[in-house]
């Protein structure tokens, strides 16, 4: 018997997990923001309907959403790709920040060159920009043992300090806090300028490259070779190591690859919608890509849905301003992390005496 | 021109920069020395700011206001808390998360109770002890007879002895670094686990109660990632209260120099970065050596 | 005498083991008792029963004859039991002085009181011969003198019974000399010991009474004064039904694998292989004996590149191979079943067609450039569940999923499918059910008629006695005998085992 797998009730399946949970938390967070609204007077179900019809309802709250949507993707993948190899990177912040700012510059002297040319050149340079910021917690963790945690948490400032002396100082359109324009052949059209129900909203081509980002890291992750020793390293290092695998390696790999997917969201910022990089362009983008790619289960289409949730909250929150503050969508987004973290335990063990009682009653 | 810079004013101003600083950082001390990350510092801190002002201004005192600062802090680390020790969850995220939380319920509650977005009303700060000899320069005189300048040195201090002279400390110490030792003889690793949390969130609602009183009102995100400073002070000081509150004063004490060189020669970005660079150095080892509690991040499990 | 422990019919379940069979042990007061048997006879889980580590499913504790209830360390700590852990149960940052009051602690206006307590201390080093830096941080002493802390630990806590469990395992001679006339010194002075060990040496030279364990049960007490080293020997080993593995005589080749003069001191400076030399020809199985702990662990992961020697020599087909990280070692001819499968020889999260490519992953045939050739590596994994008979037979099922013995079989079929010529299996039918272990152990008798070379360890007397051309005993790192072909006494191994009895540390020549 011993040699039989056993028969699992399809709530056990980790697939069915996986996918269960992060809808639970949604769910739960939802409710509980039920109870804010509450507070505040108003009723629930009128500010969701709202907060839904408004983002979903319309081409131009469907614009707005998608692009909040593209950095997420990026975030979320970078944070992702990271997880794979077993390393947190809380430093999606800063990569895209110096990955940003690096399309900005760049940009800014190549002006002539051809659109077939500049567009490939300038997200090359967010993604060396990004790379590097990545680079460096990883070389860290692989020579020193630094935890990657602290050093991208300590990047993240560094690298907002960086682009605020330049963009203060040395590459700023003077009294400003923002770069020259770039090319104009490194610009990345907008909807808006094929499709006029769009119009208004900044959404612009730039997803395409977030979509294709996702099923990159999907094919890299899952069906390269370098792939499978990154997954090694995350699930087992001690494997790897007798695998034959090096873990110091793929460290630095995951960290440079992830930071130079973070650096992509200048494609959506510089290039797509203000042409120029800004102090403080990213309200903390880096971070929720951490949320985007938990609820989505590390996995790069999971990460593209939990982005369109997390770009549809960031919108419906202007969207409901009136009926509600629109901290509420931080607040939701908030419980819905905690939901996520605390569910993998409190959920699977809920579902255990769940399916055991159920189970108890048939045999019954 | 040298006089000009050390002058009292800049003394002052260090110290402003400085409390906060040292008590979130003191805070992060006890919850990691007891094995549990805590990012939240910097949320715990908001929130505090947070409820000292509401405090405050409805009661018109703020002594009563100073409480509900701790009970704001004590609120969200209770939170973080529940999360690592019980639940066993992802210290890192849950911080992270709570940091969130943070930003969004007090603006949240800040628009349903003053109908504004940014700021609150104004609040009075904390009656100050009168020093004769400062009486000349009342500014001075506020913030160096502040009651809670006095209460965070004498925190800092007996911190010290707590954390390394105890049984309290001894204990907390043992519970972070090995906790399954400290099962063997009887500790309870979940309770001092408890005590170093909530600990830090007393202390780093008290930070925030003072960033309320200094700016007599709560602005929206006023905590402006001073609780990441306070973890980098925590890690360039190796962990120990004396050595964060050392490294707290060092970053104050540029953060002051560099608002008097505004627009001199030195840009200011650079002396912002310098506590995030101090922490990378230190952490590579490049100075001594800097470790971590070794259960620090760690949830127990007490069935083998 | 009167008891100062009795532990009544106890009984102790794990998910799937009884580690305790109705277990009856009586120690008498001011006595020292050992408790010998093999790895995984139930002595720790026993004692950890006793010190409140574990609540058990049935049975009474008595001390000093009265019935007693133990729901935590803190009960037995009150009951004045105390536990030297295999494992010290030391905090490395703090001195030695925090670490023995750590729980206990004397203060003095909110202040732990360190003067009252270092005198304190002092006296009872002084009267135990127990001497220790008590300002010195822990993880900057010796082993021994971290022993010397865990003892100290107890006795500071007023116990006067002391479990030590395999006491020795880390000591080197000297130490355990002094270890012992501590513990003389402790019962004279009226303390009662259970001492956990495998050595039978120690057994004789320090105990009064011997209580042997086999499979969870007691076997057998004697008082040590009236038996012998060959009698417990007897009684820990058993006597076996031997699994008959059908086998043709040895028709062994050349050397292969050369190992020669190897050693390794670990961190903490304690020496874990002393000049090993072996040599494995193509054609045999040699397997190498010993109780756990005696530095096999080490010399396989010094083989396989995951440790690095401190000096010695190997070689493959002599090709040096000492100092190399494992890919390099593999890429000369060796493959390795690991003593952990859990640990170090699968990715459980993975299925098993990823498992079966671990280590070969780049390899020509599993992919080109960046991609992962996904049909070979199906096609692979569907021949090999089939040759291998890996149930369920589905390459994408999580390994995780699969019971222990198939979980084996996907190891053994992924180092076999190396073509390596040697094969260092590690403990490979650990946890492994019946069926399962036939089919192991005639894959491996097959390995070997092709001409590999197989070096085997495994703490499993039976296992060795089947399947070993020669057999090769470890004990404290270093080999202490060598037979040349296995028609031994399982006692006689036992003997070699324990430590009782060792023969010249020749190298091994066919014999």
């Amino acid at each position: 018997m011993a040699d039989q797998t056993k028969r699992r009730h399809w709530l056990e399946h980790p697939a069915t997990q996986n996918f269960l949970i992060p809808i639970f938390a949604v769910v739960l967070s939802f409710a509980v923001g039920a109870i804010f609204i509450l507070i505040v007077g108003q009723n629930p179900f009128q500010v969701y309907s709202v907060l839904f019809s408004q983002t979903l309802g319309t081409s131009y709250g469907i614009g707005q959403l998608l692009f909040k949507t593209t950095p997420l993707i990026f975030a979320g993948l970078s944070v992702a790709i990271c997880f794979k190899a077993g390393l947190f990177n809380i430093g999606a912040e800063g990569q895209l920040q110096i990955g940003a700012f690096m399309t900005a510059l760049v940009g800014m002297y190549t002006v002539g060159v051809p659109a077939f040319l500049e567009i490939p050149l300038l997200i090359l340079a967010g993604m060396i920009g990004g790379g590097i910021w990545g680079f460096i917690p990883g070389y860290l963790k692989a020579k020193t043992g630094a935890h990657e945690v602290i050093n991208t948490i300590m990047l993240n400032f560094i690298a907002a300090a960086l682009v605020s002396f330049f963009v203060t100082n040395l590459f700023n359109v003077p009294a400003t806090v923002h770069t020259p324009e770039i090319a104009p052949t490194g610009k990345i059209p907008r909807f808006d300028t094929i499709f006029s129900s769009f119009s208004g909203s900044p959404v612009n081509f730039s997803i395409l490259i977030a979509i294709l980002a996702a099923v990159a890291v999907w094919y890299y992750v899952d069906k390269t070779r370098y792939g499978y020793e990154l997954r090694v390293v995350g699930l087992n290092s001690k494997a790897a190591e007798y695998g034959g695998i090096s873990v110091a390696k793929n460290i630095i790999l995951s960290m440079t690859i992830g930071g130079a997917i973070a650096g992509l969201v200048g494609t959506n910022y510089v290039m797509g919608y203000k042409y120029y990089f800004e102090e403080g362009f990213s309200t903390g983008t880096g971070f929720m890509g951490i949320a985007v790619a938990l609820l989505g289960n590390n996995n790069p289409f999971g990460v593209i849905l939990a982005a369109l949730l997390f770009g549809m909250l960031e919108y419906g929150g202007l969207v409901i301003n009136t009926m509600v503050p629109k901290e509420l969508v931080s607040i939701l987004q908030a419980i819905v992390i905690i939901f996520v973290i605390s569910s993998n335990k409190i959920f699977r063990k809920i579902l255990v005496n769940f399916i055991k009682k159920r189970t108890l009653r048939v045999n019954d | 021109m040298i006089s000009q810079i050390f002058s009292l004013a800049f003394l002052a101003q260090t110290i402003r920069i400085t409390v906060p600083y040292s008590l979130a950082s003191l805070g992060g001390v006890y919850s990691e020395r007891g094995g549990v990350v805590n990012i939240a510092l910097e949320g715990i801190i908001l929130n505090g700011a947070f409820c000292a002002t509401v405090g405050t201004y409805y009661t018109g005192s703020p002594w009563f206001g100073l409480l509900c600062g701790i009970a704001g802090g004590l609120l969200v680390a209770a939170i973080h808390a529940v999360i690592s020790i019980h639940v066993k969850a992802d210290q890192i995220i849950s911080g992270i998360a709570l940091n969130l939380f943070a930003v969004g319920i007090t603006k949240f509650v800040l628009q349903i109770l003053f109908q504004s977005s940014s700021n609150s009303p104004r609040i009075a700060g904390l009656p100050y002890i009168k020093l004769a000899f400062l009486k000349d320069q009342p500014d001075v005189e506020h913030l160096l007879g502040n009651p809670l300048v006095l209460l965070t040195v004498l925190i800092v201090i007996a911190s010290h002895f707590i954390i390394f002279k105890t049984r309290f400390g001894l204990r907390l110490r043992s519970v972070g670094e090995n906790p399954e030792a400290a099962d063997t003889v009887g500790i309870s690793v979940t309770l001092y686990r408890y005590y170093g949390v909530l600990i830090s969130g007393v202390l780093a609602g008290l930070a925030g109660a003072w960033l309320a009183f200094d700016q007599h009102s709560f602005t929206d995100g006023m905590s402006a990632g001073r609780g990441y400073i306070a973890l980098a002070a925590m890690i360039v000081g190796k962990w120990n209260p004396l050595g964060a509150a050392a490294a707290c004063l060092l970053f104050g004490f540029a953060e002051s120099l560099q608002i008097q060189l505004q627009g001199g020669s030195l840009p200011t970005q650079f002396i912002q970065m310098i506590p995030y660079l101090a922490t990378i150095i230190v952490l590579a080892g490049f100075i001594g050596k800097s470790a971590a509690p070794g259960a620090d991040g760690i949830p127990y499990e007490k069935e083998k | 005498m009167p008891y100062a422990v009795e532990l009544l019919n106890i009984t102790k379940r794990f998910a799937r083991t009884v580690a305790n069979d109705e277990v009856t042990l009586k120690v008498q007061s001011g006595t020292i008792h050992a408790l010998v048997g093999e790895n995984g006879a139930g002595k720790t889980t026993l004692m950890e029963t006793l010190y409140g580590l574990y609540q058990p499913d049935a049975g009474i504790i008595r001390i000093h004859e009265k019935e007693v209830s133990i729901k935590s360390p803190h009960d037995s700590i009150r009951n004045g039991i105390g536990m030297v852990h295999q494992h010290f149960m030391l905090v490395g940052p703090m001195t030695v002085l925090e670490n023995i009051v750590l729980g206990a602690e004397t203060t003095r206006y909110s202040l732990l009181d360190l003067k009252k307590t270092t005198a304190e201390i002092s006296e009872l080093g002084g009267r135990f011969s127990l001497t220790v830096p008590l300002n010195e941080k822990v993880e900057n002493v010796g082993v021994g003198i971290q022993q010397r802390v865990e003892i100290l630990k107890a006795i500071y806590r007023k116990a006067d019974i002391l479990v030590l469990d395999e006491p020795t395992a880390v000591l080197t001679p000297q130490e355990s000399t002094q270890l012992f006339r501590i513990l003389s010194e402790l019962k004279d002075e009226g303390k009662t010991i259970v001492l956990i060990t495998h050595k039978l040496s120690e057994v004789m030279a320090i105990s009064d009474h011997v209580s042997v364990m086999r499979r969870g049960k007691i076997v057998g007490e004697v008082e040590t004064a009236s038996t012998s080293p060959e009698e417990l020997a007897e009684m820990m080993v058993g006597r076996r039904i031997l699994l008959r593995v059908e086998k043709n005589d040895r028709k062994a080749g050349d050397p292969v694998l050369s190992i020669n003069n190897l050693s390794y001191i670990d961190k903490r400076g304690v020496n874990i292989l002393n000049n090993v030399s072996l040599e494995v020809a193509s054609g045999e199985i040699l397997g190498i004996a010993g109780v756990e702990g005696n530095g096999q662990s080490q010399l396989v992961e010094c083989i396989t590149g995951l440790l690095k020697p401190t000096t010695g020599s190997m070689s493959v087909d002599g090709i040096q191979i000492a100092g190399l990280t494992p890919k390099e070692v593999f890429a000369r001819g060796l493959a390795h079943v690991p003593e952990d499968r859990i640990k170090r020889g699968l990715v459980v999260e993975m299925d098993v067609a990823e498992n079966l490519i671990l280590g070969l992953h780049m390899q020509k045939e599993f992919g080109t450039g960046l991609a992962m050739n996904l049909k070979a590596i199906e096609e692979n994994a569907r021949f090999l569940i089939t040759k291998y008979d890996i149930r369920p037979m589905n390459p994408d099922a999580l390994a995780r999923g699969l019971s222990g013995g198939n979980q084996q079989k996907v190891i053994i079929a992924r180092e076999l499918s190396r073509n390596a010529q040697v094969i260092v299996a590690s403990q490979p039918t650990r946890g492994v059910d019946i069926g399962g272990i036939e089919f192991i152990h005639r894959t491996l008798v097959e390995a070997r008629d092709a001409g590999k070379a197989i070096l085997m360890i495994s703490a499993d007397l039976n296992e060795i006695l089947s399947l070993s051309d020669r057999i090769a005993i470890m004990y404290g790192g270093q080999i202490v005998k060598i037979f040349p072909n296995n028609k031994v006494k399982e006692s006689e191994l036992g003997l070699y085992m324990t430590g009782s009895k060792r023969g010249s540390s020749q190298k091994a020549s066919d014999g």
